[in-house]
C-alpha cells in the first residue's frame, strides 16, 4: 500500500500559467520525492521562477494541478497559510523585514503563524542563526549586514518554521562574488541533512555537488532532466547543449 | 524594503563623510534658516502689542477662550480621521471589488467637494437626515411592539447631536479621505517582496499587513500625516461657520461686538501661527526619532 511517506512530496501535473497574454508555463509535470534536491536551470524567461512560485502559490496556476504533501493547492483553500508554513522560501533579493532586527525577523512568523511562545521562538531563532553561522548578528538590523549575511538570515528565517520543503529562487544572483560561497555552503549543508529542496540557480558547482536531479527548462517547458552527471556531461537536446555551452564556457 | 539591501556599507560611510566636511562661509549663509528670524520678529512684536496695548491684551484674553475648542475639535477629528483613513486606504487596495469601489467612491466624492461645502452638508443635511432615519426606525419598532429597542431610538431628534460633534464628524469624514490616500501611497511604497516574504512564511494577508507592511508604510508616511495634522488645525477654523466657538468664531464675535478688527484678527492669526509652528517642530522631532531608532 502506498503510504503518504513514499509518495512524492511535490506533485505537479500539466501546469500552465499565463501572465495576461504571455504564457510563462505551457504544461509542466514534475514530481519531487522526499529528501531529494532538485535544481532547475534555464535561460531567463524560461519559466523556472514561475514554476517555483507556483509550488507555494505565490503564483496561481492558470491550468493544471499542484499537490504538496498530499494537499491540492487551491485559491479557495483556507489551508493555504498552513501549507505555506511547511514550505520555506528564499528570494533573490532576500526580502528581510527592514524594520525588525535579525532576531525579530526570525521570531515573527514563529509567533504569529506557529503560535510558539516568545521564549521558544527566540531560542529557535538563535539556534538557526548559529546553524547559518551568524549567531552574533541577532540584534543587528538587516541594512547593517552584507548581502551574504542577509541571505543567510533569510534562510534561517525560513528554517525556523521547520519546513518540510525549501524553495530557493536564485538565492545567489544578487550577491557579490565573494559572498556566494557562504550562502552555497549553508545550502549544501542543508542538502546533506536531507532537506527536500527545489532550487533555481545558475551555480553549476552547487548542482553537481548537491542535486539528485537537474531540470533544464526553456520557453515554459521542461526540455530535459537527469542526474547532474548525465545532464551536464551528456546532454541530449540541442537547446540544453547550447545553454550549457553559454553558461559554462566563459 | 528590498532596495535598501543593495546599499554597500562602504559607500554609505563615504557619503556621510562628504556631509561631515566643513562648510564654507558662503554655504553657511545660503543654508541658514533666515526665515526663523522673521518668525522671531513677529513673536516679539506680538508680545510687545499684547503687553503694552491694552486693546490687544483684551482681545487675547477674550479670544483665547476658544483655544480649548479648537484643540479638542482637531484632536478628536484627527483621531477619527486616522481610523477612517486607514480603513479606506486598505479598502482602496483591496482585491474585493465592492470594498475597493466603495472606498474609491468615498475618496473621490470628498476630494471633489470644497471642505466648507462638505462641512455644511454633513452637519446640516447628512446628520439630520440620519437622525430622522433612526427616529423613523425607532417609531416603527415601537409600533410593532419592540419598544425596548425602539423607545430610545424614537426619542432621537435634531438636537441629539450638538453642532460641536457635527463639526468633528464633518472634519473627520473630510480628512479621512485625505489620509486614505496617504495610507494607500504608503502601503504601495513598500515593495511587493515584503508581502510575498510574509505570505511565504504562512502569514495571512491581514497578519502580513499588520506586522510587516503597515509598520514600514506608516513610518514612510509619517511626515505626510504630520503635515495633514497641521493642515487640519488650520481647516478647523471652518467649523466657525457652524457657530462652534473655536478661536475663529470667538474672534469674529469679538470683532463684531467691539469693531476692533485689527486687534481681533491679528491675535487670531498669531494664535494659529503659534500652534502650527509648535506642531511642525514636534512633527520634525518625532520623524527624526523614528528614523534614528530603526534604520541605524
Amino acid at each position: 500500500m502506498a503510504t503518504a511517506e513514499n509518495k512524492p512530496i511535490i506533485e505537479i501535473r500539466n501546469l500552465h500559467k499565463y501572465f495576461g497574454d504571455v504564457q510563462a508555463l505551457r504544461g509542466v509535470d514534475l514530481s519531487v520525492e522526499r529528501g531529494k534536491v532538485v535544481v532547475i536551470v534555464g535561460p531567463s524567461g524560461s519559466g523556472k521562477s514561475t514554476l517555483l512560485r507556483c509550488i507555494n502559490h505565490l503564483e496561481v496556476e492558470t491550468e493544471g494541478e499542484v499537490w504538496v504533501d498530499g494537499k491540492r493547492l487551491n485559491e479557495k483553500n483556507k489551508d493555504i497559510n498552513s501549507i505555506r508554513a511547511e514550505i520555506g522560501m528564499v528570494f533573490q533579493l532576500f526580502n528581510l523585514f527592514p524594520h525588525l532586527t535579525v532576531l525579530d525577523n526570525i521570531v515573527l512568523a514563529q509567533r504569529v503563524v506557529r503560535g510558539r511562545s516568545k521564549q521558544e521562538a527566540i531560542q529557535t531563532a538563535h539556534e538557526q542563526l548559529k546553524r547559518v553561522g551568524i549567531a552574533e548578528k541577532a540584534d543587528s538590523f538587516p541594512a547593517q549586514l552584507s548581502g551574504g549575511q542577509q541571505q543567510r538570515v533569510a534562510i534561517a528565517r525560513a528554517l525556523a518554521m521547520n519546513p518540510k520543503i525549501m524553495l530557493f529562487d536564485e538565492p545567489t544572483s544578487a550577491l557579490d562574488p565573494e559572498m556566494i560561497k557562504e550562502v552555497l555552503d549553508v545550502m549544501l549543508a542543508l542538502a546533506k541533512e536531507g532537506m527536500t529542496m527545489v532550487c533555481v540557480t545558475h551555480e553549476m558547482g552547487f548542482a553537481r555537488a548537491a542535486a539528485d536531479e537537474v531540470i533544464f527548462m526553456d520557453h515554459g517547458l521542461i526540455v530535459e532532466k537527469g542526474t547532474p552527471q548525465t545532464l551536464f556531461n551528456n546532454p541530449q537536446e540541442e537547446r540544453t547543449k547550447l545553454f550549457l555551452s553559454q553558461i559554462l564556457h566563459h | 524594503m528590498t532596495h535598501s539591501t543593495d546599499i554597500d556599507p562602504s559607500k554609505v560611510s563615504a557619503s556621510t563623510a562628504v556631509q561631515g566636511r566643513k562648510k564654507t562661509l558662503q554655504e553657511r549663509i545660503d543654508e541658514f534658516p533666515w526665515w526663523v528670524g522673521g518668525i522671531f520678529v513677529i513673536a516679539i512684536g506680538a508680545f510687545y502689542l499684547v503687553t503694552t496695548q491694552s486693546s490687544f491684551g483684551e482681545a487675547l484674553a477674550f479670544i483665547r477662550i476658544g483655544i480649548g475648542i479648537t484643540i479638542t475639535t482637531t484632536l478628536y477629528a484627527y483621531g477619527i480621521a486616522l481610523v477612517l483613513g486607514l480603513v479606506a486606504g486598505l479598502g482602496r487596495i483591496s482585491r474585493n471589488v465592492v470594498i475597493r469601489n466603495v472606498a474609491t467612491l468615498y475618496v473621490e466624492l470628498v476630494r471633489g467637494i470644497p471642505i466648507l461645502v462638505l462641512i455644511f452638508y454633513i452637519a446640516l443635511v447628512a446628520v439630520p437626515d440620519s437622525l430622522g432615519l433612526f427616529k423613523a426606525v425607532g417609531d416603527w419598532l415601537t409600533s410593532v411592539g419592540l419598544g425596548f429597542i425602539g423607545g430610545p431610538l424614537a426619542g432621537i431628534n435634531n438636537d441629539s447631536i450638538s453642532l460641536n460633534v457635527r463639526a468633528i464628524i464633518a472634519l473627520s469624514v473630510t480628512y479621512g479621505a485625505f489620509l486614505a490616500e496617504i495610507f494607500r501611497a504608503g502601503i504601495e511604497s513598500i515593495g511587493k517582496g515584503q508581502m510575498e516574504a510574509a505570505r511565504s512564511l504562512g502569514m495571512s494577508y491581514a497578519q502580513a499587513m499588520r506586522y510587516v507592511v503597515l509598520p514600514q508604510a506608516i513610518r514612510n508616511v509619517l511626515p505626510a500625516l504630520g503635515n495633514d495634522f497641521v493642515a487640519m488645525v488650520k481647516d478647523s477654523s471652518l467649523v466657525s461657520m457652524l457657530a462652534v466657538r473655536d478661536i475663529t468664531q470667538v474672534a469674529r464675535l469679538y470683532a463684531g461686538r467691539t469693531f476692533r478688527f485689527r486687534e481681533a484678527y491679528t491675535i487670531l492669526a498669531i494664535l494659529y501661527l503659534g500652534m502650527t509652528l509648535v506642531l511642525s517642530v514636534l512633527v520634525r522631532i518625532l520623524e527624526k526619532r523614528l528614523h534614528g531608532n530603526s534604520r541605524k
